[in-house]
């Protein structure tokens, strides 16, 4: 059976996450904050998952945190990483508090070269006209 | 704790009022290509009224998790019943054993009589179906924008990062994981219907391919078709069923989330919520308990599940099961029918962690029978460690 081709997923921005996309565009993460909570959360919705308050403004957060957890992937269950395994999928925890699902991208894909808590920035990866990709390596020390 | 504001006596008043009187599996469990997930429901649905001694026509609630998206509707037509309750509570491998504590809620409020729970899926051989698989997401949905371009490929992929910030914490380590491959491998060497036989040591789980690191391939669970069904009544009609009834002593339900992102903390489960509403409402307490069925997804799922119970402290899962603790002979025994990772798994399991709740506290488990067994703890994890339910179960 010849080997299934299929790209991999692009995000849809929606009417709600559209000004999260448009930040990762410029290369920017912008999140919602909830003014009363004075918390950002994430994902963007039009209301604070927290306090169930309506009062949101979008504010620009660093592209700092830590490696929260990870795991490595030997299997490609999608043919649109069929090519690229092992890699790393990561939950990390921006220093403003909320966590990103993500890959890890600038590292070996070896448990001895990441651990968790490990300080990660930002990256963009350009994967269409409309959409980069907020990813995230180690910080250099 | 959850919101609202009811107290623990409310729910006290459903302990013991409803009992488990039928269940059982479909008659072929395994890799069942010839088998529709619908005939696997029917088989099912069929032994585990038999078991019981009810007929179908006297089952009035259908409480069901699958297929498609309308779900107790197509099961109740396909069995040719017109139930006056429906439930399609579907929140992953734990939706069985919440219905049983709905089903205790709408037996116990009068509105029915004989509750049907009925499960039938063809993991295994969906894959190989024309047209067969998950529909696609809503892109606008939360998973399709900020999870599936990173690749999320099914539960083994975030488990993993569950696991690996238990690891991290706790000094969780894969030998220990193991001990729960190799203790659920014994069990299901005692048990004629387990899919996998052969003795494993922790040697081979730890020289096993990597799936998702830190999970070896005998850290996950089996894909198989495999139906099964259970059947409550209350507790003043199951006096007259077939065999002895097993009273649901309590239950508990719990939801914290859907998408990993949004897991409160990576190393618990919602258990450490349904666990003590579950316990509460039956006065028991986890050392009082003498046979425990959890979902085993992963090895993982099992161990911090013990610890969300309440069966050992936070962290302390890795030395709980270590030294064979949880196999045949040992002092806490657990997944007794070799569970998901050994003995079936169709994708969702919660149904098949009631069935041999059922038969050990019934004594008719054989081989693999756990002596003077009265008091059974269930535990169903769904979703990505999303949802639980869990119930105390008790022989009459």
């Amino acid at each position: 059976m010849p080997q299934e081709q299929r790209p991999k997923p692009v995000p849809t921005p929606s009417p709600e996450t559209r000004r999260y996309w448009e930040g990762c565009k410029s290369h920017e993460l912008w999140l919602p904050f909830c003014r009363p909570c004075q918390s950002f959360f994430f994902y963007p919705r039009r209301f604070c998952p927290r306090c169930f308050g309506w009062d949101i403004e979008w504010r620009r957060v660093s592209g700092r945190g830590t490696v929260y957890s990870y795991a490595i992937q030997y299997r490609a269950f999608h043919p649109g990483w069929s090519d690229e395994t092992p890699y790393v999928t990561a939950l990390v925890e921006l220093e403003e508090g909320p966590r990103l699902y993500t890959n890890l991208v600038g590292v070996e894909p070896d448990p001895k070269s990441i651990h968790c808590d490990m300080p990660v920035e930002v990256v963009f990866e350009e994967i269409s006209e409309e959409i980069s990709l907020p990813k995230f390596r180690p910080v250099s020390t | 704790m959850p919101s609202g504001s009811l107290s623990n006596s409310d729910r006290r008043r459903l302990s013991g009022k409803v009992a488990i009187v039928g269940a059982d599996e479909s008659d072929e469990i395994g890799i069942v290509a010839h088998k529709s997930t619908l005939e696997l429901h029917a088989e099912a649905a069929r032994n585990a009224l038999a078991d019981a001694g009810i007929p179908m026509s006297e089952v009035d609630g259908i409480f069901t998790a699958g297929p498609g998206w309308s779900p107790s509707l197509q099961i109740a037509e396909y069995l040719g019943i017109r139930p006056r309750y429906t439930d399609s509570t579907t929140v992953g491998g734990s939706s069985f054993v919440i219905h049983v504590e709905h089903a205790a809620a709408a037996i116990e409020a009068g509105l029915i009589d004989v509750a049907l729970i009925t499960h039938g899926q063809s993991g295994h051989s969906d894959r190989r179906r024309p047209g067969a698989g998950r529909p696609p997401l809503d892109p606008w949905f939360p998973a399709a924008q900020f999870e599936m371009p990173y690749h999320v490929g099914g539960p083994a992929t975030v488990y993993a990062l569950a696991c690996m910030r238990h690891m991290h914490q706790f000094g969780t380590t894969h030998e220990q994981l193991a001990e729960i491959a190799v203790a659920t491998r014994k069990w299901a060497m005692l048990n004629p219907k387990a899919m996998m036989r052969d003795p494993i040591t922790i040697d081979d789980v730890l020289s096993s391919r990597w799936i998702t690191y830190p999970f070896h391939l005998l850290d996950c669970c089996l894909v198989t078709d495999a139906g099964g069904a259970v059947v409550v009544t209350s507790a003043r009609r199951a006096k007259g069923c077939r065999k002895q009834p097993v009273l649901v002593l309590g239950s508990g339900e719990a939801t914290t989330h859907q998408t990993i992102a949004s897991m409160p903390d990576l190393t618990d489960t919602p258990a450490s919520i349904s666990g003590p509403l579950a316990f509460q409402m039956a006065g028991v307490r986890p050392q009082e308990i003498d046979v425990t069925e959890v979902y085993d997804s992963f090895t993982y799922t099992a161990l911090v599940t013990l610890e969300a119970l309440g069966f050992c402290k936070k962290g302390e899962g890795g030395p709980f099961v270590s030294g064979g603790r949880t196999a045949p002979g040992g002092d806490f025994p657990l997944n007794t029918n070799g569970g998901g990772l050994s003995y079936t798994h169709p994708g969702m399991y919660g149904i098949f962690l009631l069935i041999e709740a059922v038969r050990q506290l019934r004594g008719e488990c054989g081989d693999r029978q756990v002596s003077g067994a009265r008091l059974a703890c269930v535990n169903g994890t769904g979703g990505t460690l999303s949802s639980t339910g869990t119930l105390i179960l008790g022989a009459e």
